[in-house]
């Protein structure tokens, strides 16, 4: 095992799938003689060339269409979307072509494409780079969507997602590339796609969410067990599409009292869906209104430093949430 | 535990709005010191102004966290102050919880609140009302920790537990253990936990496609260095500081963002010389301060905008907004950086007032004590180049004003009046315009106006 960075453990994902099948190719902006911006591709053409690391044209439907026609003919293609937020322009081809393939074929094709982008703000990158597009895609299906916490995870549904049949929706955060860091095997493990992971166990409260709000959930859980004696329950969704009900179900069980945690905006987020299917399979052992702490519901991420920082969720914020449900 | 001693934190406060940080120049204040209310406890440096902070309560000065020289985040520690009372007094920190120093833990504070608010006491939860069901608990007689006294999932759980027959009981133990868990000095460990914010804070400065315009970390406290390298002695650095670097940016935006035109007129200021000479001892003498010529010209100014008011105006894209105040600020000059303290409402003072609030400001200037509140709010700023001998200029607009004055030196030039020649006291004025607000007939005519002010000066002008 190697202390690694979430951003490393994404790349090493890719170098190992890349190595083993070489129907695993990567595609996208500035992916390969640049390594991408973030460099999550970094080396990988240097590797595998560039027949298998191609720098394509800052189009992203085309992207997304390419991805899809060589998945459809028995290649594994990785897109990048520089940045989830450019990802618009391809939601035609992955909702309308992708998500529908199976279906709409009778089985007779199937489409394995893995579509990457980077999600989240906290970057000073404004409208254009910050964007949490999940809610997006979320209804959709015939899409699979996961969006890990920890580098141990990107790893492993990084690689699970290269080998699903179907095609998966990988969001990355970006905030999360340098400040989470973790214990990462090197050897070949995958992290199975609809499963959710318990990161802490507690019996006051529980906690769900997803991608990099989870970080401050776990600090403002230990501060609160350390200083007031709360002990919080916490669930990392890990997959978004499908959800894995049975874990939500009993981890709100567990306290009757349940507070969701997403960056994306409260309206029609992840929180929505997972507070419907707690209310439909156990009301009568709920302690609480089911809370939801998200991003404000205004059309954009700020660029101004100090709006930003109200827009984005913090661990005073969580802190907060989380202590006010436990003496409900 | 009443008379513990408590710790507030204290944070670089916001002192502008566009501020993200500021740096400690000096502390005023060393550990162990008494701070009162509103006494500075240390100086700092933003690229606005130089300031103070002030104490938000009385107490002893503890730890200072931020040293002399480091730039600090708004809302990071600097220090923590000690005050006496247990009482909650408000941290500076803005967010620190209200935990006070007795009651650090969830079950003491509700067990407080059950003992005055019972509105909950009543309400059961689904998860209550199986879990009563299910262990047949008579629900009156279990004590209610939650908000407004409500049974919680976990009251009844404890009650089962307990054996479900002793409440008076059950409630003595449950106080006992969770108050067991709470720490008696929930007032450190809250200022531990504060002092742990800072760290999650220093977000991983991920690339992101950067304009460049601005500097994303501000600047160092200067420091110069002669011969730096080994190898170069052909040149030092000097660090940037950050009045410099606020100049920098400055003048940068008004370049780039406001299409300058320039035009320059002539003033023949004979009159106005001769009225200061006449003057000026007896204005010493009355007032302690020098009149200057720049005083006369404000005046002149002032009077020309009030009937051409375009001029006090702002660019917004889809509107002009025209100010009603006349704020005049004044370029001043120092070694190494100018500053444009500002002169407000100077359209309601007299001659002699400006002068006094010239003298005021520069004065302030050289010796650094500036206040933010002198340099906010100016809508047209004079500069007064001809003090360093210049007679041409072409000023860069005071960012988002409409335009920039300049007086320039005033020499005596042989000059044609009614086809004879005369020996007469020149100067210019140089005028730099937003294209976008203003065009060159209006500003002609300001000009002209400012121009027959300045000439309309004689030797019974009243300075009152």
């Amino acid at each position: 095992m190697a202390m690694m960075e979430y951003i490393d453990a994404i790349r090493l994902a890719m170098k190992e799938e890349m190595e083993q099948d070489e129907t695993v190719f990567v595609l996208g902006e500035d992916v390969g003689v640049k390594g991408g911006v973030f460099t999550t591709t970094k080396g990988l053409m240097d590797q595998f060339g560039e027949q298998r690391v191609m720098d394509t044209p800052l189009a992203e439907s085309a992207i997304a269409g390419v991805a899809i026609g060589a998945a459809m003919y028995g290649m594994k293609p990785i897109a990048e979307m520089q940045y989830s937020d450019f990802m618009l322009p391809a939601t035609n081809q992955i909702i309308s072509e992708a998500a529908k393939i199976r279906y709409r074929s009778n089985n007779d094709w199937n489409c394995p494409v893995v579509i990457r982008a980077p999600i989240g703000g906290g970057i000073f990158g404004g409208l254009y780079h910050s964007q949490c597009p999940e809610s997006i895609f979320f209804g959709t299906p015939g899409l699979k969507i996961v969006a890990p916490f920890t580098p141990y995870d990107a790893k492993g549904l990084l690689k699970a997602a290269i080998r699903d049949p179907d095609p998966v929706l990988f969001f990355e955060n970006k905030k999360s590339y340098k400040l989470i860091k973790g214990e990462v095997p090197e050897d070949d493990y995958i992290v199975p796609i609809g499963k959710a992971n318990l990161l802490r166990e507690g019996d006051d409260i529980t906690v769900i969410g997803y991608s990099q709000p989870l970080h401050f959930v776990m600090q403002a859980a230990e501060e609160l067990e350390k200083e007031e004696g709360i002990t919080a329950h916490v669930v990392d969704l890990r997959t978004l599409q499908p959800l894995d009900r049975e874990a939500i179900i009993e981890a709100a069980r567990h306290t009757g009292k349940v507070l969701i945690v997403h960056e994306d905006n409260k309206t029609g987020g992840i929180g929505a869906e997972v507070s419907a299917i707690i209310n439909e399979e156990c009301l009568f052992e709920l302690d609480a209104p089911i809370e939801r702490l998200c991003a404000p519901d205004v059309p954009a991420m700020p660029i101004s430093p100090p709006m930003e920082k109200f827009y984005m969720l913090n661990k005073d914020k969580v802190k907060e949430a989380m202590r006010r449900l436990a003496m409900y | 535990m009443s008379d513990q001693t408590q710790w507030n934190d204290v944070t670089m406060p916001q002192l502008a709005e566009s501020l993200v940080s500021a740096t400690i120049a000096k502390w005023l204040k060393q550990p162990g010191d008494t701070v009162e209310q509103f006494e500075p406890i240390c100086e700092v440096i933003t690229d606005k102004v130089n300031a103070e902070i002030p104490s938000t309560l009385d107490g002893i000065m503890g730890d200072l966290l931020a040293e002399e020289g480091q730039t600090v985040a708004v809302g990071e520690l600097i220090c923590r102050i000690q005050t006496k009372s247990a009482a909650p007094t408000a941290s500076t920190g803005g967010a620190a919880p209200a935990a006070s120093a007795s009651q650090g833990n969830v079950q003491a504070q509700s067990q407080q609140s059950a003992g005055s608010d019972q509105s909950m006491r009543g309400r059961f939860s689904p998860a209550v009302q199986t879990l009563a069901a299910e262990h047949n608990v008579d629900l009156s007689r279990v004590p209610g920790t939650g908000m407004g006294g409500r049974i919680t999932r976990k009251d009844v759980l404890n009650f089962v537990q307990q054996g479900g027959s002793a409440p008076t009981g059950v409630t003595d133990q449950t106080t006992g253990t969770t108050q067991g868990q709470g720490s008696p000095f929930a007032g450190i460990q809250q200022s531990a936990a504060q002092h742990s914010a800072p760290v999650q804070n220093m977000d991983p400065t991920i690339p992101v496609r950067n304009s460049g315009i601005h500097l994303t970390e501000a600047p160092k406290v200067p420091m110069i260095e002669v011969e730096g390298g080994n190898n170069n002695r052909s040149e030092y650095f000097i660090d940037v500081t950050p009045i410099r670097s606020a100049i920098a940016r400055n003048m940068r935006q008004s370049v780039s963002e406001i299409p300058h035109a320039w035009t320059t007129i002539e003033v023949d200021v004979t009159n106005l010389v001769m009225l200061r000479n006449k003057i000026k001892n007896e204005f010493k003498q009355k007032e302690g301060i020098n009149i200057t010529y720049l005083a006369f010209l404000m005046k002149a100014v002032v009077n020309a905008i009030k009937e051409y008011p375009i001029m006090n105006s702002v660019w917004a894209v889809d509107k002009i907004i025209i100010k009603r105040d006349i704020n005049i600020s004044l370029a001043v000059g120092t070694e190494d950086s100018v500053l444009t303290p500002v002169i407000k409402k100077a359209d309601q003072k007299n001659i002699a007032g400006l002068a006094r609030e010239i003298d005021d400001l520069a004065r302030k200037t050289r010796e650094g004590t500036l206040k933010l509140d002198d340099m906010q709010g100016g809508t047209f700023t004079v500069n007064n180049t001809g003090s360093f001998g210049s007679i041409l200029s072409y000023p860069v607009i005071n960012y988002p004003q409409a335009a920039i004055l300049t007086f320039e030196s005033i020499v005596k030039r042989p000059v044609v009046i009614d086809d004879m020649i005369a020996v007469r006291s020149m100067a210019n004025l140089c005028l730099s315009l937003d294209h976008r607000i203003l065009d060159g007939v209006i500003c002609g005519r300001f000009l002209q106006r400012v121009k027959e002010n300045l000439e309309g000066y004689t030797l019974d002008t009243k300075l009152y």
